[in-house]
């Protein structure tokens, strides 16, 4: 699949250069019961950069995206965030310290307008409590204006303005998909995670999203970590890809490494995906 | 790039954002309020005030508080009636014990008091929700309502078990006359209804919807759970505890606890269902369907039957009437008389086009 990037052209220099590592997993094991879903992974993830996670099913990736995001405790392992250790991160830590992210199955407010489910994004922005929204007092009513107008930036750019007002549960799941992004970039974060934000969709609904992920790296500078199964998308956007197997790291490198790897290979790449 | 048109949409939005965004909507909610508040306690007569409208407005703001928690917040719950008597009762011993206390000091304490109630009594919703929680706000509706029910103080150790309200006083003024009465509840009504509207359509309300449809993308976006949902439970206990106190010190005047039984929870809870789950207005549809049905099915049958049939018929047919809308609406309009108005009025609007 052939994907229009911009300053991922060869020769265009980036506006944000990729950094330090501002997240790094050291020795993360996690179990659910009997099942051994991660075993002793460690790895970094640089600022700015658009870290891919692959691996067959039930690889352990998505409960490695759960795992950053404070959803899984993991039993061994720590995880430090520009340098600063996380023995056990939740929801509300991650989320203050600026990881956004979206879910394998889409996790939108489902009886909600896309324009609402955005501006429910912007929730660390909002701190007005729910008198001074019930008395409309000042702070109130510029949080509001201010979130609205953020949010209808985001509507802009994910070229989605038609829809704003429709609930999105009527929405095709492509278009979800998008809004999930949308409401995920609300948050302003730092590092995104997106968990197969491609998956179930068309060749074209991939380019689109493959530009968006692109473009808000460019444009902003985010960190992406992101999980997806085409190959493809993999090679073409992405600094750097972990490889799992098993709950095992079995490579980790750039695109080319990775391709080249033999374990990989063996363990991934020659299934037909 | 995305900053780009910033700003230029800016009295776009705002003007987006007002509560009521058409101007027809904005001049009918005035007719409205001008009728209610200059016309009606002029021309309707005491019967209306204060066997229908005073009942209507009281059980609004009850169904307000219900569908904030369930509607919005998704929280089923079966305590409507129990907070309800809480902020009756709390009402009643605010003025018995307290001289000073001016009547809307009584009804906001009363509605903080059911408020802290529902607090403790929103706490199983952490760990349990659906059916099971709906069961275990049951027993805050049992609960309460035997506290009340077994401790004389909280009824001045009245032998009979009933309480007789106070008068309404506001600084050395009393407010008896149904017209005056109905005043009182109408000017709280409106403000708490218009406290509501903006809490539901702001981030109050963002944040009890994202825990209704999707609690833990609500809670990766740094919303916390325990206090939405706890949040969620004051507000509606408030609510229902106004409405609660309001509806005994208006139109019950002598109260005992059993008046706030389960029957009256359910009926709040039908309110909401026919209302509209998760619209403001749709509290005073549902309100006025449940309290007026029976008025009206009395009428038709009277007019059917003369008095051939006793009272005992009627009412178990009304009880079956009841029951079938309610299906009919769960199955053909979830959304309630709040969506059929919005329906039938964008219909007028495309009228004579039919798409
Ligand atoms: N919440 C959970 N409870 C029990 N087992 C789980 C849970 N989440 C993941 N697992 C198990 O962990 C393993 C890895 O799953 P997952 O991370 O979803 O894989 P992937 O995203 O790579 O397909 C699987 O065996 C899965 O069954
Ligand atoms: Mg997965």
């Amino acid at each position: 699949m052939n994907v229009v990037t911009q300053s991922h052209i060869p020769g265009v220099e980036r506006a944000y250069p990729i950094g330090e590592p501002i997240l790094e997993l050291d020795s993360i094991s996690l179990r659910f019961g009997g099942v051994q879903a991660l075993t002793n992974i460690s790895f970094d993830i640089r600022e700015h950069e658009v870290r891919a996670i692959i691996g067959p099913n039930g690889a352990g990736k998505s409960s490695m995206l759960n795992v950053i995001g404070g959803l899984y405790t993991p039993q061994d392992g720590t995880i430090r965030f520009r340098g600063e250790k996380f023995a056990n991160m939740t929801p509300g830590k991650a989320a203050r310290l600026g990881i956004a992210r979206t879910f394998q199955n889409i996790a939108l407010f489902k009886r909600m307008t896309v324009l609402e489910n955005i501006m429910a994004g912007r929730r660390l922005f909002t701190h007005a409590n729910f008198l001074e929204v019930a008395l409309q007092l000042p702070r109130a009513r510029r949080e509001e204006l201010e979130s609205r107008e953020k949010a209808e930036e985001i509507i802009e750019f994910l070229e989605i303005q038609q829809i704003r007002k429709t609930q999105v549960s009527r929405l095709p799941y492509g278009l979800q998909k998008r809004v999930e992004l949308g409401r995920a970039l609300a948050a302003e974060p730092q590092i995104l995670l997106l968990d197969e934000p491609m998956a179930g969709m068309n060749v074209e609904e991939k380019q689109d999203m493959c530009r968006f992920i692109l473009d808000v790296n460019d444009h902003y500078g985010t960190t992406m970590v992101l999980i997806e199964h085409d190959m493809g998308v993999v090679m073409d956007i992405s600094d750097r890809v972990v490889v799992l197997d098993y709950g095992k790291k079995i490579g980790d490198g750039s695109p080319a490494e990775v391709r080249s790897n033999q374990d990989v290979i063996d363990a991934y790449l020659g299934v037909a995906h | 790039m995305y900053y780009r048109q910033a700003g230029t949409y800016r009295t776009g939005y705002a003007q987006d954002m007002r509560l009521m965004p058409l101007k027809e909507d904005r001049i009918l909610l005035g007719l409205v309020l001008v009728i209610a508040f200059a016309v009606l306690p002029f021309t309707a007569s005491d019967y209306w005030l204060s066997a229908i409208l005073i009942p209507w407005l009281c059980m609004s703001l009850v169904a307000m508080g219900q569908n904030i928690l369930m509607g919005y917040a998704g929280q089923l719950s079966l305590g409507a009636a129990g907070f309800m008597a809480a902020g009756a009762f709390a009402c009643y011993n605010l003025i018995l014990r307290v001289e000073w206390m001016p009547f809307p000091v009584a009804i906001l304490l009363s509605g903080l008091i059911a408020a802290a109630i529902g607090i403790v009594f929103g706490l199983p919703s952490l760990r349990v929700r659906g059916l099971y929680l709906a069961v275990a706000t049951l027993a805050s509706q049992f609960f309460i309502v035997w506290v009340i029910d077994k401790f004389g103080w909280f009824k001045n150790y009245d032998t009979s078990g009933i309480i007789t309200a106070q008068d309404i006083v506001i600084f050395g003024k009393a407010f008896t006359s149904p017209a005056e009465m109905y005043l009182v509840v109408l000017t709280i009504t409106v403000l708490l209804t218009w406290a509501a509207m903006n809490m539901a359509r702001g981030s109050a309300g963002r944040n009890w919807q994202a825990v209704r449809d999707m609690d833990v993308a609500a809670e990766v976006m740094g919303l916390s759970l325990l206090r939405t949902k706890l949040q969620a439970f004051a507000i509606s206990s408030f609510y229902c505890g106004v409405g609660g106190a309001l509806f005994a010190f208006t139109y019950l005047k002598s109260v005992e606890p059993a008046a706030f039984d389960i029957n009256l929870s359910f009926r709040v809870l039908f309110m909401v269902l026919i209302g509209g789950l998760g619209t403001i207005i749709g509290s005073f549809y549902g309100a006025g369907f449940i309290l007026l049905l029976p008025v009206f099915l009395n009428i038709f049958f009277h007019a059917l039957f003369g008095k051939a049939v006793d009272a005992s018929i009627t009412s178990a047919l009304e009880q079956v009437i009841f029951g079938v809308l309610i299906i009919l609406f769960m199955i053909y309009e979830p959304l309630g008389l709040a969506k059929l108005w919005q329906n039938l009025q964008e219909r007028m609007r495309r009228w004579p086009f039919k798409f």
